[in-house]
């Protein structure tokens, strides 16, 4: 039988997706769709993700870069007739896509997401030097040379305006507490997994 | 006994030599001016920003900044939360929300900090900077301090994204704030009215999607000089980071000749409170506020 | 009556004192307006002012009162004497406040303020004193001709407010479409649930009461009189015949559904289940409470698909071309039956816009909480395929021409087709036409008839000289002022409520019948008292008719909006005052000019347009008459001055009742008359009319259209008479009209009419 506008992937979207009750609210106006910065650059902007949902297409959302386009700079949010929390339902199915597999190879947004996530949880803070040289690196070294090449301008500038501290890559900031701060992470994931039902 | 006092977040972007170290300059400055004192939370951590999620997902990030207000709420009790950053006081205010709309979200999040030996209350309020200087002083306050008015400087009032949206200052509009205007006339500056105010600078897809962000940018510098505008001011570390920094990226891109010095509010007010240049952290600056600091010579 | 008395005041309040010579305008009152008694007062508005018209009136005995004050908008209650006849000059919004206050505009403003004392006079002698109609009567009985929820809440109402009802309901019981409904939409906050039907409540609420008499298996087979004493035959199904009397009457006979049996492509007629939303509500009622069964084997419904917009909004001609305004949200709470049985089932509305009215906002949403799916698409086609269905649709946001292959039921949502009657005004307009001389719709109109095609029943069966229904607007529902008087039909004291009115919900029904029945209750007082109902409410004048000079050209009968006019044995008009709303446009109709009003007349406009002086053609002072609708454009002229929005001194305003009360000899008088140019100022008409009158503006531009023979005999220009078109919030593009007027006079010249 066929998918085709059942209910069953917008049931797992209600359950597994950051505010993801809210996908079968949205009215279709397409004032979000016609907000996003990075507009042009959508496959699908947020309203047709939204009815893809609710036509049953799992496979395509859940495959598309459009989630990752999004810059959280919530003009969806604050001009949507219905109030959907559109910014939260973006990073909430680039974040089940990211779980399930699915989300695009190479994927440079995701990357980073992952990269900074994984920079904050082991220090408790940003190494922001260590961040962006693992952004420059993360195609492999030959291109990471290239990249940080071309902005290295940029980075001696910053250095020089004493904003960005090359001793970080030797440690730098941090917090103390580390060892209550991975525990209380790792409990926070753990809740999170049972209850959105991620192994 | 300084006037006011606050639990202070500056957030990672504004450590010491962190990419907003002039921000956290300028705006320890120009509290010593107003006599607010700033009591940093011990041992705050990142609010995970806004591109945490893929990693993160959803209860993960809000016990980061349950985290940072159970500290503040034990740390600094009987005050306000302020963030400096846009995100980060966005991020602390949005999950302050979600638990208190969800009591499951509560008793989950005090599960996790209750691994780090910590509970959160909620009995503190999360507060940007800005609403601080606008709501508990107010811009005629604010002018009476004004020393060295920056008399024909006009300036672009640059709100962007997270300071303004979702939460934004009570009783201003998301497409048209108008209290960083009133700001920089309160401190003698001319604000330009110009259509790009709250555009968003690409935030941390600058980073990932540098092709795509930099149009964005482009746009606001543009609009910015178009209205007659020799400088930019925001409250937002990352809205600066961008704009600023990616100026040579975009000419290249672009074949465009910006050249606009990007600055804090807060190191407008310091130099219009008479204060030093380095005081504002003037030299923080990548493209040179020359006019700030001729003013801030004076 | 007593002799006449012309009694004239001119007042020097407002600024008029320093902006006029009052002395001068005085002696014009006297020496050219022949008024008996001539005063000047400072402030004639106030209690001195007040007491001196008074006192003359009383010990003078003035009959006529020429008031030289501000419009005669302004001031009503002081100036409303309804013992004397009287008229106003507007020297204050017509003169000093739309005209510059300088020193070169002195001359040619007293000039305008002096002719406006002139057609005040003169207007005034040609008026006499409105009688009222001593024979007025009423029945406090109100007729209401349908039996669902639009007529019960009608009749429910009226009894309420004290009147006694008469109720006709064609079928067996009350309830109308609503007895059909499994459950109705909600119309009690929150909004959010079907709700149980309201039938067996106002049914038994009717039953109990003493002033509702209840006539089932019912017809109204003739209806004939007129407000305050209508007279109706009902015919019941057992053959019997009585007659009621009534005041009023409220049609409210409901639709019908758009028969789904056109829409094969839609499956309808090709498997059992496909259903439209009546069907669907039979099936909820039978069920009664368990869940839905797949009609074609009473199988188990796991997926539902809605069709919104079944032979609704078709622009191809083929079905109706508007929108139900109601499908939408039943569609809404059938998808709820089935979603209250079991969430699982599947259930999706296909729709191209959702139109939810009044709180149909938070059903809407209501419904999506529970799950129904909403997704914008345009059905192409449905097909049957064993026990379920296969929808092919174009999903429009997706642009994804796709299907839903597994559809258990589907609902079409066809639209709602009034029960109004016949339509009667095919054949009027014919006649209209026939009457100015052109035969060609009535011979069209002859030729559709000769054909044994099914005729429609009508409903009412009046006996009106115009048709046995009431006139219809588009698609068939009745004519009533959508945008001032919505429940104002064409037909004085009879009503149309309900979706005969207009496409739309239960909720606005029951809202539209109250105000219906108001309205019938007004319209029962008012032809007890002999006035009229709006837009001139409260007037006592009516057409008087002199049969002598009567040519029987029926141009009154079928022209007059409100099919007040039937005709006499001997085929002569015969009016029916208390159907008349005082438009005059009988009067504008009449060739030879037997029809007029106490107050106005052919005599009074005649008079005021010869009373202004006309400079001859080399004064350079060119004389425009402007005859204004006192119901849009002359406020709006009024609301210019009172901005100060100046306009050419040249104009000359007459208020008129309705542009269709303008008779051509106006025209052919004040171009005799030396008249530079004439401005015919009135609402809009067509289809989305704002003319008070309904008709007025349209027939006085089909009269003004074959001016041109006029004026080609006089060999004068065409744009020496125009029409146009002014509404109410003109303020700044009226005198901008005037001006542009003015130079285009200006350009073609002076009228070589003048002096003859
Ligand atoms: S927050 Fe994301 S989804 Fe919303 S407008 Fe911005 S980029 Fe688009
Ligand atoms: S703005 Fe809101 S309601 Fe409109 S399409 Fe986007 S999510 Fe849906
Ligand atoms: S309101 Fe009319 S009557 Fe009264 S003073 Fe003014 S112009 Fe005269
Ligand atoms: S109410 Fe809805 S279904 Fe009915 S005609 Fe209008 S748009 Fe179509
Ligand atoms: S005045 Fe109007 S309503 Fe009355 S009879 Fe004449 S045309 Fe009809
Ligand atoms: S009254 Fe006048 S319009 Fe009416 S039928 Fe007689 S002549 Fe014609």
């Amino acid at each position: 039988m066929s998918e085709n506008y059942r209910n069953n992937f917008l049931k797992e979207v209600e359950e597994r997706v950051e505010e993801g009750h809210w996908v079968k609210m949205c009215m279709q106006c397409g004032v979000c769709a016609g907000s996003c910065p990075l507009g042009p650059h959508w496959a699908h902007p947020p309203q047709e993700i939204f009815m893809m949902i609710r036509a049953g297409k799992r496979e395509e959302v859940l495959t598309s870069d459009s989630m990752w386009m999004c810059t959280s700079c919530y003009n969806c949010v604050v001009r949507c007739p219905r109030k959907l929390p559109i910014t939260h339902i973006m990073h909430g199915l680039a974040n089940l896509a990211y779980r399930l597999g699915l989300s695009p190879k190479n994927q440079t947004t995701q990357k980073f997401a992952s990269m900074f996530w994984n920079n904050l949880a082991q220090t408790g803070r940003v190494n922001e030097l260590k961040l962006s040289l693992g952004m420059y690196f993360k195609d492999g070294f030959a291109q990471g040379i290239k990249n940080a090449m071309a902005m290295q301008s940029v980075g001696l500038g910053m250095v020089k305006a004493k904003r960005l501290n090359p001793m970080e890559l030797f440690g730098g900031h941090g917090i103390k507490d580390k060892s209550g701060f991975h525990a209380m992470l790792k409990k926070a994931r753990e809740i999170e997994d049972r209850r959105k039902n991620f192994a | 006994m300084a006037k006011k006092t606050y639990s202070f977040y500056p957030g990672c972007s504004s450590q010491t030599k962190a990419s907003s170290d002039n921000y956290l300059k300028s705006t320890n400055s120009m509290c010593k001016y107003l006599d607010i004192e700033l009591k940093e939370i011990p041992d705050w951590n990142c609010c995970g920003a806004s591109i945490g999620y893929a990693e993160g997902g959803e209860l993960p990030r809000i016990t980061l900044s349950a985290r940072n207000m159970a500290l503040s709420e034990q740390h600094n009790p009987g005050m306000d939360l302020v963030a400096t950053c846009a995100a980060c006081w966005l991020s602390t205010r949005e999950a302050k929300e979600r638990i208190a709309h969800s009591a499951q979200t509560l008793t989950e999040a005090n599960t996790a900090l209750a691994e780090a030996g910590l509970t959160y209350k909620g009995n503190q309020a999360a507060r940007h900077m800005a609403e601080v200087l606008v709501e508990d002083f107010g811009f005629d306050e604010l002018k009476r301090g004004v020393k060295k008015p920056l008399q024909g400087i006009k300036f672009a009032g640059y709100v962007g994204c997270q300071t303004n949206r979702p939460f934004g200052l009570a009783g201003e509009s998301f497409e048209n704030p108008k209290y960083l205007d009133n700001l920089v006339e309160a401190m003698g500056g001319e604000a330009v009215p110009y259509d790009q105010k709250v555009t968003c600078c690409g935030g941390a897809l600058a980073f990932s999607e540098p092709e795509k962000s930099q149009k964005q940018i482009k746009d606001i510098i543009e609009s910015a000089y178009d209205h007659g505008a020799e400088m930019i001011v925001t409250p937002c570390p990352l809205c600066q980071a961008n704009v600023e920094i990616y100026q040579g990226e975009v000419n290249k891109r672009f074949g465009t000749k910006f050249n606009i010095p990007v600055t804090y509010y807060s190191q407008l007010i310091t130099v219009a409170y008479g204060g030093t240049a380095a005081e504002a952290a003037l030299d923080g600056q990548l493209i040179r506020a020359t006019r700030l600091e001729e003013i801030a010579k004076k | 009556m007593a002799d006449m008395k012309v009694a004239a005041y001119i007042c020097q309040g407002c600024g008029l004192g320093e902006r006029l010579d009052t002395a001068a305008l005085a002696s014009v009152a006297k020496k050219e307006g022949k008024a008996a008694i001539v005063k000047e007062h400072a402030f004639l508005c106030n209690a001195d002012g007040i007491k001196m018209i008074r006192d003359d009136i009383a010990n003078e005995a003035v009959t006529h009162v020429m008031i030289g004050a501000c419009s005669r908008r302004a001031k009503t209650e002081a100036f409303g004497f309804t013992d004397v006849c009287v008229s106003r000059a507007n020297l204050r919004e017509g003169v000093i406040w739309s005209q510059p206050e300088t020193d070169e505009a002195r001359e040619t403003t007293q000039e305008m303020a002096e002719d406006y004392i002139r057609m005040g006079c003169a207007e005034v002698k040609k008026m006499t004193l409105p009688q009222g109609d001593p024979a007025a009567v009423t029945d406090r009985t109100l007729l209401v001709v349908g039996g669902g929820v639009s007529g019960m809440t009608a009749a429910l109402e009226a009894s309420k407010a004290g009147y006694k009802v008469v109720l006709v309901e064609k079928s067996g019981a009350l309830g109308g479409w609503a007895a059909k409904l499994h459950k109705r939409t909600p119309g009690k906050s929150p909004f959010k649930e079907p709700q149980e039907t309201p039938v067996a409540e106002m049914a038994a609420a009717i039953e109990a009461d003493a002033n509702i008499k209840v006539y089932l298996n019912a017809i109204t087979s003739k209806t004939g009189g007129a407000p305050g004493r209508f007279e109706i035959e009902i015919s019941t199904e057992s053959g019997a015949t009585v007659v009621e009397k009534a005041g009023a009457i409220i049609q409210a006979t409901g639709f019908e559904l758009y028969d789904a049996n056109k829409l094969p492509e839609l499956g309808y007629g090709q498997s059992a289940n496909v259903v439209d939303q009546a069907g669907l509500e039979a099936l909820a009622k039978a069920a009664k409470g368990s869940p839905i069964k797949r009609p074609s084997d009473g199988g188990e419904v796991k997926t539902v698909v809605f069709v919104q917009c079944a032979g609704q909004r078709d622009d191809s001609g083929k079905h109706l071309p508007y929108c139900s305004g109601s499908c939408c949200l039943t569609s809404v709470k059938q998808a709820m039956y089935f979603k209250e049985s079991n969430p699982d089932i599947d259930t999706v509305v296909i729709y191209s816009d959702l139109r939810m009215p009044g709180n149909g906002e938070d059903f809407y949403r209501s419904g999506q909480e529970k799950g129904v799916i909403f997704t914008k698409g345009n059905v192409s086609s449905v097909e049957a395929a064993g026990n379920q269905c296969k929808v092919n649709f174009h999903d429009v946001i997706l642009n994804d021409q796709t299907a839903i292959d597994n559809a258990d039921l589907v609902v079409l949502a066809t639209g709602q087709v009034p029960n109004s009657g016949v339509d009667i005004d095919t054949k009027l307009k014919a006649e209209i036409a026939a009457a100015g001389g052109d035969n060609s719709l009535m011979e069209a109109y002859s030729a559709s008839q000769v054909e044994g095609a099914v005729q429609p029943i009508s409903v009412l069966n009046l006996t009106y000289r115009q048709g046995p229904d009431m006139p219809q607007l588009k698609y068939g529902f009745t004519d009533s002022h959508f945008i001032c008087f919505p429940y104002e039909t064409r037909r004085t004291g009879i009503y149309s409520a309900g979706p005969v009115r207009r496409p739309m919900d239960m909720v606005q029904a029951m809202e539209d019948a109250t105000g219906a029945a108001m309205k019938a209750i007004q319209a029962i007082e008012n032809a007890g008292l002999g006035r009229a109902a709006h837009p001139r409410s409260g007037d006592l004048s009516y057409p008087i008719f002199r049969k002598e000079g009567c040519t029987q050209c029926k141009r009154c009968t079928v022209e007059c909006p409100f099919g007040a006019i039937d005709e006499d044995e001997q085929r002569f008009p015969l009016f029916n005052q208390a159907r008349c709303r005082r438009c005059g446009t009988c009067m504008g109709a009449c060739p030879v000019r037997v029809i007029s009003f106490e107050n106005y007349s052919v005599e009074t406009v005649g008079a005021q347009l010869k009373a202004v002086d006309v400079p001859d053609e080399f004064s350079e002072k060119p004389r425009i008459l402007i005859l204004a609708c006192e119901n849009d454009a002359y406020p709006a002229l009024d609301m210019a001055a009172m901005n100060r929005n100046v306009y050419s001194a040249f104009v000359r305003v007459i208020p008129v009742r309705c542009l269709g009360s303008v008779n051509t000899i106006w025209i052919n008088d004040a171009l005799s008359n030396g008249y530079d140019g004439i401005m015919m100022m009135g609402c809009k008409h067509g289809d989305d009319y704002q003319c008070h009158f309904v008709k007025g503006s349209e027939l006085a531009n089909v009269r003004m259209s074959k001016i041109g023979d006029t004026l080609k005999n006089m060999s004068l220009e065409e744009e020496r008479v125009s029409t146009f078109e002014v509404a109410i919030t003109d303020i700044e593009r009226v005198p901008q009209l005037i001006n542009d007027y003015a130079a285009l006079i200006q350009k073609i010249g002076m009228s070589p009419m003048k002096g003859f």
